[in-house]
């Protein structure tokens, strides 16, 4: 789960890490009434989404008194943003956080996570601060600094002291770095985050290390014991389809092709995408119904991949295991009861009782192109894309 | 000879009496597997299943001498279930759950270290469809007919998929030695190459079918210890062509955040290895059955 700026810099700040002054605000009166409370003479007034990459897409706005404040964030507020990690349908702007303006003197980046070969906690630091870390890894390789934590015993204070002397900072500071590290170390494993990232951590001109911008995720599978986190949630940030999805106990992954795809477990889901691609076609979409592809979770897959406008093609495969073929294909023809599918639907099935199975969908009358095997099921469905075409 | 697990192997179920673990403990007995009682905390002393209920793993196993056991505990409990199978003495356990926080399985792992290579458990999973060794035993939820009994060792990531490949070699008349889920979370109990290792030192296998997908460095970790280390001929597909940069396809493991990690690039560095790939999940069972044939 992905939480807005203004939330992470919350957190931090009580892990004792220091933030410029700021404020959250819902419309251009409330902003204007933050600024002035915040006081100064400048600030930023920054678009709340769950996306970085914010500055280029025009989600930061520097504003140098109390309107232009007001006006920025009427500009904001309602706006569809498309960073390069939004995707192309963006991400709503509901809220914006005005912030006051900090004088850098160094840009710096820190950030937390897993790290799966080692299967510790790795802390990437630079400094090259203000470049997203893909950059950073690519232009300014050598800038970077990699320290494995020992998750059993957990930081230690010399590992903390050797990042911030690799980040050249002045000596006076060192100390006071190192807290912010350990701090963001805690945070990752108190709250079972799976990222931590402050992109710029900056030193200001006064000499204060401040958390500029910052980004936190967490384990979806630890929200049972994280009420704080969970309550952080926000759905307005996340894809309808996919949260429609997650809803219903569904994995969903929006693609851009017209090959709507419904199949039990991921491997095979993935799998069955592939062989799409392969033969020339591309897939709608990710989704999983779960190992049991239960006939309440077909109804809601066709649901689902029905309303999806850029679906041409249906293709559904399910390998029935311990659920037998019969009772899937039982499962998907109630599910064509209830709902209408108007367009060419591809339908294999694998498993326990096949041919059961099959016999109930072709004595059912339901209009269908069946297939044997995953090649065979990619290639109908790519055939029926293209009649469509040629018609 | 198969792997992890045999006909006389006695095996505990942990979280018996649940709906799902009744279920799958039941299955497991038709399928013929050696299932000697259970571990459901608070229900010990009753009979479930015609089987023995223990409070703790560590009484099942001084009353049964088990030394296996497969894990259907709800998520939250999970880590600590598989901890204390290990503190008990048990050599294999597999977890079925899905779901378990990746800062708990940390722990599970960290947890481990305490004990020598000889002493230590292995886990399987979590989030995974388990272990079999067709006609002898069955440790998981799968459907125990669709595999037959031969020389071929499976490992992958998920289940399905899994039994895709098992279906594809039943179908060509090709049977399996052991075939094992080693689950789709990012941090797991045994990775591909520890399964990989097995299969060398397993005189029953003659290859082995490697099923991986996008995200995370064990496949490449595998085919590197398989070039280095392995005689036998190994055999992959990596599932996710498709799937897109930084999205999490299902399997909270199955996303591409670094370099190596998409299906793509998993293919080119696996080839590096000399491990043969499969060229579409259609014919994961064909290309097996080639190698075998040539290797004999």
């Amino acid at each position: 789960m992905d939480i807005h700026e203004y939330q992470a810099k919350k957190i931090l700040s009580d892990f004792g890490i220091r933030i410029p002054r700021g404020g959250i605000a819902y419309s251009p009166e409330n902003a204007e009434f933050k600024a002035r409370e915040i006081g100064g003479s400048k600030w930023f007034v920054k678009a709340q989404i769950h996306s970085g990459a914010r500055g280029k897409a025009g989600g930061i706005i520097l504003c140098k008194n109390e309107l232009e404040v007001a006006q920025a964030t009427d500009k904001l507020l309602g706006k569809k943003l498309v960073t390069n990690q939004t995707g192309p349908e963006g991400k709503i702007v509901n809220r914006v956080y005005i912030e006051e303006v900090t004088n850098i003197k160094k840009e710096l980046y820190l950030g937390l996570v897993f790290d799966r070969a080692s299967e510790s906690i790795m802390v990437v630091a630079s400094t090259a601060g203000g470049m997203s870390v893909e950059e950073i890894s690519k232009e300014k390789p050598e800038t970077i600094i990699r320290s494995k934590i020992e998750v059993a015993v957990g930081m230690q204070e010399f590992q903390a002291r050797e990042i911030a002397y690799g980040l050249g900072i002045d000596f006076n500071l060192i100390s006071r770095m190192a807290e912010v590290i350990v701090g963001c170390y805690r945070a990752f494993r108190e709250l079972d985050a799976t990222m931590v990232e402050i992109n710029p951590l900056v030193v200001s001109k006064g000499d204060h290390i401040f958390a500029l911008d910052c980004k936190m995720s967490f384990d979806n599978n630890a929200l049972f014991r994280r009420s704080g986190v969970s309550e952080l949630r926000d759905k307005s940030q996340e894809n309808e389809s996919e949260l429609y999805a997650a809803d219903r106990g569904l994995n969903y992954v929006g693609l851009q092709g017209n090959i709507g795809n419904i199949i039990n477990g991921a491997g095979l889901a993935m799998a069955s995408m592939d062989m799409i691609k392969l033969a020339g076609g591309e897939p709608a979409n990710f989704l999983d119904v779960g190992g049991g592809a239960t006939p309440e979770k077909i109804v809601k897959a066709f649901k689902l991949i029905s309303s999806d406008k850029k679906v041409k093609v249906i293709l559904v495969n399910i390998f029935a295991g311990i659920n037998r073929c019969d009772w899937v294909a039982e499962g998907i023809v109630l599910a064509l009861q209830k709902i209408k599918i108007d367009m060419p639907l591809v339908i294999r099935l694998a498993g326990t009782n096949v041919e059961e199975g099959n016999k109930i969908l072709k004595e059912s009358g339901i209009n269908y192109i069946a297939a044997t095997t995953l090649e065979d099921a990619a290639n109908k469905a790519v055939e029926a894309i293209k009649k469509l075409e040629i018609n | 000879m198969s792997i992890l697990i045999d006909k006389d192997t006695k095996i505990i179920v942990q979280g018996f009496t649940g709906k799902i673990g009744s279920f799958h403990a039941s299955e497991m007995i038709k399928y013929g597997t050696n299932v000697v009682g259970g571990v459901t905390p608070g229900k010990g002393g009753q009979t479930h299943l015609g089987l023995p209920v223990f409070n703790t793993v560590k009484e099942a196993v001084n009353q049964t001498e088990a030394t296996t056991s497969i894990l259907f505990v709800p998520p939250a409990f999970a880590a600590d279930s598989a901890m204390e199978a290990a503190d008990a003495g048990i050599k294999v356990c597999v977890a079925i759950t899905d779901g378990i926080p990746s800062h708990d399985m940390i722990k599970v792992k960290r947890y481990m270290r305490r004990y020598s290579k000889k002493d230590k458990m292995t886990l399987i999973g979590p989030n995974c469809a388990g272990v079999i060794s067709p006609g002898k035993s069955m440790l998981g939820i799968m459907p125990g007919h669709i595999y037959l009994e031969g020389g071929v060792g499976i490992v992958g990531r998920s289940g399905t998929l899994g039994y895709e490949a098992a279906q594809q070699l039943k179908n060509l008349g090709v049977g399996i030695s052991t075939s094992v889920g080693i689950g789709g979370d990012p941090i797991n109990g045994s990775s591909f190459k520890d399964i990989l290792e097995k299969f060398e030192s397993d005189n029953n296998t003659k290859v082995i079918l490697m099923i991986g997908e996008i995200g995370g460095p064990q496949e490449v970790e595998a085919g590197k210890f398989a070039k280095e280390n392995m005689t036998k001929p190994v055999i992959a597909y990596i599932a996710g062509l498709t799937a897109p940069k930084g999205r999490v396809m299902g399997h909270a493991g199955a996303i591409v955040s670094a370099y190596g990690e998409s299906a793509v690039e998993k293919v080119e560095l696996l080839k590096e290895c000399g491990v043969k790939i499969s060229k579409n999940p259609s014919v994961m069972g064909e290309t097996v059955k080639e190698i075998l044939e040539g290797s004999k």
